[in-house]
């Protein structure tokens, strides 16, 4: 390791070098995220150019082994790396499922030789992922999912059907739950991957009360799966899915970072019935704020009790459904617009349906609070 | 946020364990409660805070104190609240002595607190409700000095207390944050009528009625018509504290609950069994994880004296309450009919709950003001 302050002069000066000026602006909208992948189509020469100079260096994912196609760095480098990004306000190069959810998996669950032929075609932004794991029957409970993979000798032969697959219509691979065998409903399930131009795999936009969204519905029909595209053991997916649940949580946990600003600063409501409903929004929402913050020092410190995600994500999520709620109410009749220029495309609304779905994903609040009931209370028989 | 520093989990095991044993209910509370205590508190533990170096938590060290501020007073007071401990440790150590910091009555009061001889509290309620600008208590020049007519209630141990901070107007009208001025007014002073309340937690506080009350220049704790910047001072520090000894409340009643949840049998199961209860009881838990981080994060900004210090008391205050009124509600619907029994402990939480509370404002003072510091 170079010492801390050369490397960050190293850093900060390779960015000045190799960012191009236009990913240093803030992201607008969805449009602006680099996802990569077989299919993608770079918004411009710059977001093509800023993505194959992280690539090369392996600082899309700066903490994975450099084998991987990752940059190698500690932890603490990584962490100069991101602070000197957000002080030139350098875009993120590449925003993926593989990064985030499958990366981490394959690093614990993994043979070498897996790591070696997913991890660097993820690193450099080649092939995006989808998630399988929800299915119409298994949602809360995801262990009762019925899809399933029959042992064919020389492949798996996948039938079934999955649902809130996100991007699965944009997605190149996926990673995915399967039922291996029925004798036992978690430890029949088995982690696998495949290609999503095999034939029999066809997937369907689904519209949200809110409108457009990413996420899908994913068929399989007779799906032949070379048999080592498994992770882990044969009906042993359950523990990967398990550790990339609790990743995932943390990770949404996260957004109550971005819901602690006061709201009655933003919208000044002149009903002082509402003024008082909003004053105590803004009382909970400072105060989550300050507990995202200790929640943050204490996860980093390995002081935070492993299923506190669960409490963060409750708690986050619920919240940001209320800050909709009151959002709404002080917009009055103008927040109701659906598609005018003026509303912003019916922002507003748009927003407050899609909050619905906060404390639903991911693990809705009911099972959060369940897991907090059992992991962290101790309480009987939960 | 910061994380506490090894020095701060050290202080806290300390208050811990000291208050566990020393200050638990059936040794403290209940026992001057039943014996009815004029002071509401045992003058014995005060002098056991003195001599672990707690009572001087916020006395700077060149005056012998620890030197240390709310962030430290406030792992304190979690402690005191989980154990329901009465004692002037909020009220003397954390308020009072932040109101004469500074001032020439620090030389003259700190010793006595350092010593745990001495208690100190803060006058300034004059209604049912907290409103601080709206003080009237009358202070005329007179002579060398100021001649005080009013009143002043909910006066923590006032009739107790060696010396009280007294907010009282001499300039301007009630309303205004100008012309208030903090008096230093000692114990039996004349035309000082006091009438010592037990409140409902059994903690004693005084109504005090000044009639023509005689105090000399010396008196003024600070400048004559700048005391509402020390009053604030003073106010943020005891908000913040008052926020962690309900967070505390909370986290002993919730321990209580808890307990109960795990060995009470009804239809042949444990409640704790049911998931009804279950989420109430996950629920209250990450509504207490978060006015803890609230609590710690104003006593972080008091002492960093961070612009956004006055809007995170109340935050904090708002805050703890409101989840340590959820807390003991909880808890003594959980426990059922028990829980209505003065026998049983779980009640007293609800007590002092709703005393600590009302104490420095309460939720809807301090959402109001939450509301008025945003801009809104």
């Amino acid at each position: 390791m170079t010492d801390p302050d050369t490397f960050r002069t190293d850093v900060r000066n390779w960015l000045e070098a190799n960012c191009p000026l236009e990913m240093r602006t803030p992201i607008r909208s969805e449009a602006d995220i680099c996802w990569g992948g077989r299919n993608w189509t770079f918004q411009s020469d710059a977001q093509r150019d800023w993505l194959r100079a992280m690539a090369d260096r392996g600082w899309t994912v700066p903490d994975w082994p450099k084998d991987y196609g990752g940059g190698g760095l500690s932890p603490h480098e990584a962490r100069i790396l991101k602070q000197e990004m957000q002080r030139m306000g350098a875009r993120s190069p590449l925003t993926s499922f593989g990064i985030s959810m499958l990366g981490p998996a394959l690093l614990q669950f993994g043979t070498e030789e897996q790591k070696k032929h997913y991890l660097p075609p993820i690193a450099r932004g080649e092939i995006r992922w989808c998630q399988g794991y929800s299915e119409p029957g298994a949602g809360s409970d995801l262990a009762g999912l019925q899809t399933k993979a029959e042992d064919k000798g020389n492949h798996w032969l996948v039938n079934g059907q999955k649902v809130w697959t996100s991007y699965a219509d944009k997605a190149d691979w996926i990673f995915c739950l399967v039922r291996t065998s029925t004798e036992s409903k978690q430890g029949g399930i088995s982690f696998l991957l495949f290609d999503m131009e095999t034939p029999g795999v066809s997937t369907k936009p689904i519209l949200l009360i809110s409108g457009y969204s990413p996420f899908c519905e994913t068929f399989f029909d007779d799906v032949k799966v070379p048999k080592d595209q498994i992770i882990g053991e044969v009906n042993k997916g359950w523990d990967v899915a398990k550790y990339l649940l609790g990743h995932e949580r943390e990770m949404i946990s996260g957004m109550g970072l971005g819901i602690g600003g006061s709201l009655g600063a933003a919208t000044k409501p002149a009903d002082p019935i509402l003024r008082a409903e909003i004053a105590a929004f803004d009382v909970d929402a400072l105060a989550f704020a300050a507990m995202s913050e200790r929640f943050a020092a204490m996860w980093k410190a390995g002081e935070a009790h492993p299923a506190s995600p669960s409490m963060m994500k409750y708690a986050g999520t619920e919240l940001n459904k209320r800050r909709n709620e009151l959002a709404m109410a002080a917009g009055g009749s103008e927040a109701l617009e659906w598609d005018s220029e003026r509303s912003k495309g019916g922002k507003a609304s748009r927003d407050w349906l899609r909050s619905k779905g906060n404390s639903i994903e991911g693990g809705t609040s009911e099972i959060q609070l369940n897991i907090v009931a059992k992991h962290i209370l101790r309480l009987p028989g939960a | 946020m910061a994380l506490l520093t090894d020095d701060e989990k050290m202080l806290q095991e300390t208050a811990a364990s000291f208050l566990s044993e020393e200050g638990s209910i059936g040794k403290q509370l209940r026992h001057w409660r039943d014996i009815e205590c004029e002071d509401g508190f045992g003058h014995g533990l005060w002098k056991q805070f003195a001599e672990l170096g707690l009572t001087g938590i916020c006395i700077p060290e060149s005056h012998g104190g620890l030197g240390l501020g709310t962030t430290e007073a406030a792992l304190v007071l979690e402690e005191i609240g989980r154990n329901l401990t009465p004692s002037p440790f909020l009220i003397t150590a954390v308020v009072a002595t932040q109101a004469i910091e500074d001032t020439a009555h620090a030389d003259r009061w700190y010793p006595g607190i350092l010593s745990g001889g001495a208690v100190l509290t803060l006058a300034v309620d004059e209604g049912a409700r907290h409103a601080p600008e709206q003080t009237t208590l009358e202070a005329q020049r007179k002579g060398n000095g100021f001649l005080l007519n009013g009143s002043k209630q909910f006066v923590v141990q006032g009739a107790s207390a060696d010396m009280i901070v007294t907010a009282a107007r001499t300039a301007g009208s009630p309303g205004e944050t100008d012309g208030l001025t903090l008096f230093a007014v000692p114990k039996d002073v004349a035309g000082v009528e006091s009438e010592n309340v037990a409140m409902v937690d059994s903690s004693k506080a005084a109504r005090l009625i000044f009639a023509n009350v005689q105090l000399d220049a010396d008196s003024v704790i600070g400048e004559v018509d700048a005391g509402w910047q020390p009053l604030q001072r003073a106010l943020s520090a005891g908000r913040a504290g008052a926020a962690a000894e309900l967070v505390g409340v909370a986290a002993g009643s919730s321990a209580m609950t808890l307990d109960y949840l795990r060995q009470r049998k009804q239809f042949g199961k444990l409640i704790g069994e049911f998931q009804a209860l279950q989420h109430r009881a996950a629920h209250l838990y990450a509504e207490i994880e978060i006015a803890r981080a609230a609590a710690f994060k104003a006593a972080q900004l008091i002492d960093s004296a961070d612009e956004r210090a006055e809007l995170y008391a109340s935050v904090a205050k708002a805050k703890a309450a409101d989840v340590a009124d959820l807390a003991v509600r909880e808890g003594v619907q959980m426990h059922g009919g028990i829980g209505m029994t003065d026998e049983h402990d779980i009640g007293l939480f609800m007590k002092r709950e709703a005393v600590l509370g009302e104490l420095f404002g309460d939720v809807y003072y301090h959402r109001n003001r939450v509301a008025d510091l945003s801009g809104y």
